[in-house]
């Protein structure tokens, strides 16, 4: 187990404050009407409805804005997108914070900056995604042997249909590396 | 009407009766499809939730690669997540010149660059108004009557771009499904969340949103889908097992099509309910 400290501190940074007072930006004009927690399809797995969050966030409540779960279970279904009566771009918002979260490398997000990571490497590498090799290098690094075996009956069904070929057409080596420049601090 | 197709990821993997599908489909209605040259990943959902500049660049050298084929031709994609990271980055490059100015200093490496204007369209938008549905309604011949059909739309064609239905009560697959002779299954659940985004990272949730479709879709013979995220995540987590196909499948196996180019030998699900009403 990985010891999560609560609240977990994100550490000073001014490229983070930054993102942080842009994303309050785009939810600045919330009334707390409650829309966008009463139509998420996720609510149930949040410890504090995204009605909250927002307010947390606006009051510069930062760290219990990243203690809790919230924007990390949003599922980017875009419902409180829609139906925001102020019409703030929620979905973005949360995408917001997940960005902030990865490149925090937050414990509580450990799971998913791994998976994005390994995602991501996978596209850098061959411009595609190649399933296979995606999941494998996501289970090695998340280095818990029980995880794949809650995929494994997944995995057999697709090997069974050939649908997780071990080779797809490649489009080159790194051929996207320059796109993920920006991301590499030593770029910056 | 011709188009240029982006298949996505998905479709050259898990979902690889998807695009079988599509081709089919769209060859027997009349619609050209040409594969945009050296296409890459757009980022699926992962992009978005690391770096936003990132999140628009790689569905910017799609488009970009699209723009330099042919600027007359709209983009037709069958994946939903595919389709959005494409509409979200021709609607953002194509307003704010500061953005267009930082991705295009990024793809200038391959002497790529993304101007003006991309038309992107969903697959499902193209079945429903490109095509002339007596088209359907002849070659089908009814052969899908007394089937009870439910349209499962998920979220992302039809959100945040709310482009060609009513993302609150989405109808646009109703008149294609009724052109093969089926009934459309009355329900609430066709733009619900199936969970697929958080589902590869946790895995709870799949169980949960999907039972809840589920439980609903049980009076329909069958879910059609146009995501292959919402196809894959149905079919893994349901515990009912109903057949769950595309909507080419479907509408292909309707006209006739033989069952096994729409890559009906293919899904997760048991679909030989559906496909027996093709004579083999
Ligand atoms: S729906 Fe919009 S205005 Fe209402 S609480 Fe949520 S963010 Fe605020
Ligand atoms: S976009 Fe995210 S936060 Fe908004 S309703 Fe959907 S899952 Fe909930």
């Amino acid at each position: 187990m990985i010891p999560s400290p609560k609240p977990e501190k994100p550490a000073p940074d001014p490229v983070l404050s930054a993102r942080v007072a842009q994303i309050k930006d785009l939810v600045a004009s919330c009334i707390q009407c409650g829309t966008c927690s009463a139509s998420c399809p996720n609510l149930c797995f949040m410890d504090m409805t995204p009605r909250k969050m927002w307010r947390f966030l606006l009051c510069d409540r930062v760290e219990e804005v990243f203690s809790s779960d919230t924007f990390s279970m949003c599922s980017s279904c875009y419902v409180c997108t829609l139906r925001c009566p102020r019409g703030l771009p929620l979905t973005r918002a949360m995408a917001g914070l997940k960005q902030i979260g990865f490149h925090l490398h937050m414990a509580r997000f450990r799971r998913a900056g791994l998976f994005y990571g390994a995602f991501m490497d996978n596209i850098a590498q061959y411009g595609r995604v190649r399933e296979m090799e995606m999941m494998t290098r996501y289970f090695l690094a998340l280095k818990d042997p029980l995880v794949p075996l809650g995929y494994a009956a997944m995995g057999v069904r697709l090997l069974a249909k050939n649908k997780l070929r071990p080779r797809l057409p490649s489009r080159g080596r790194g051929k996207l590396a320059h796109l993920f420049e920006p991301l590499d601090p030593q770029e910056q | 009407m011709d188009y240029l197709y982006y298949p996505g990821c998905s479709l050259e993997g898990t979902a690889k009766e998807y695009d079988l599908s599509t081709r089919v489909l769209c060859h027997a209605l009349g619609l050209g499809l040409t594969e945009i040259t050296d296409w890459t990943c757009c980022g699926a959902t992962a992009a978005e939730a690391m770096d936003e500049l990132l999140a628009y660049a790689l569905p910017a050298r799609n488009l970009a690669l699209a723009q330099k084929m042919d600027t007359g031709r709209d983009i037709l994609v069958p994946c939903s997540a595919c389709y959005l990271n494409l509409k979200n980055a021709a609607q953002a490059l194509g307003t704010d010149a500061g953005l267009r100015g930082r991705v295009n200093r990024l793809l200038s490496r391959e002497n790529l660059s993304m101007s003006g204007f991309v038309r992107v369209r969903h697959l499902l938008d193209v079945l429903c108004h490109d095509v002339d549905v007596n088209d359907i309604v002849k070659a089908a011949d009814n052969r899908m009557a007394d089937l009870v059909i439910a349209p499962y739309y998920g979220c992302q064609c039809l959100r945040p771009f709310t482009e060609f239905d009513d993302p609150e009560q989405p109808r646009s697959m109703d008149t294609v499904i009724r052109a093969t002779g089926a009934g459309v299954l009355d329900w609430d659940m066709g733009g619900a969340c199936c969970g697929a985004s958080s589902a590869g990272i946790k895995p709870e949730v799949g169980t949960t949103l999907v039972g809840r479709i589920m439980v609903q879709a049980a009076p329909a013979h069958a879910i059609v889908t146009v995501c292959p995220m919402c196809q894959m995540n149905l079919e893994r987590f349901q515990t009912r097992e109903i057949p769950v196909l595309f909507l080419p499948q479907f509408l292909g196996l309707a006209m006739g099509l033989p069952a096994k180019t729409l890559g009906c030998d293919l899904n997760l699900s048991d679909i030989r309910s559906i496909v027996s009403r093709v004579a083999p």
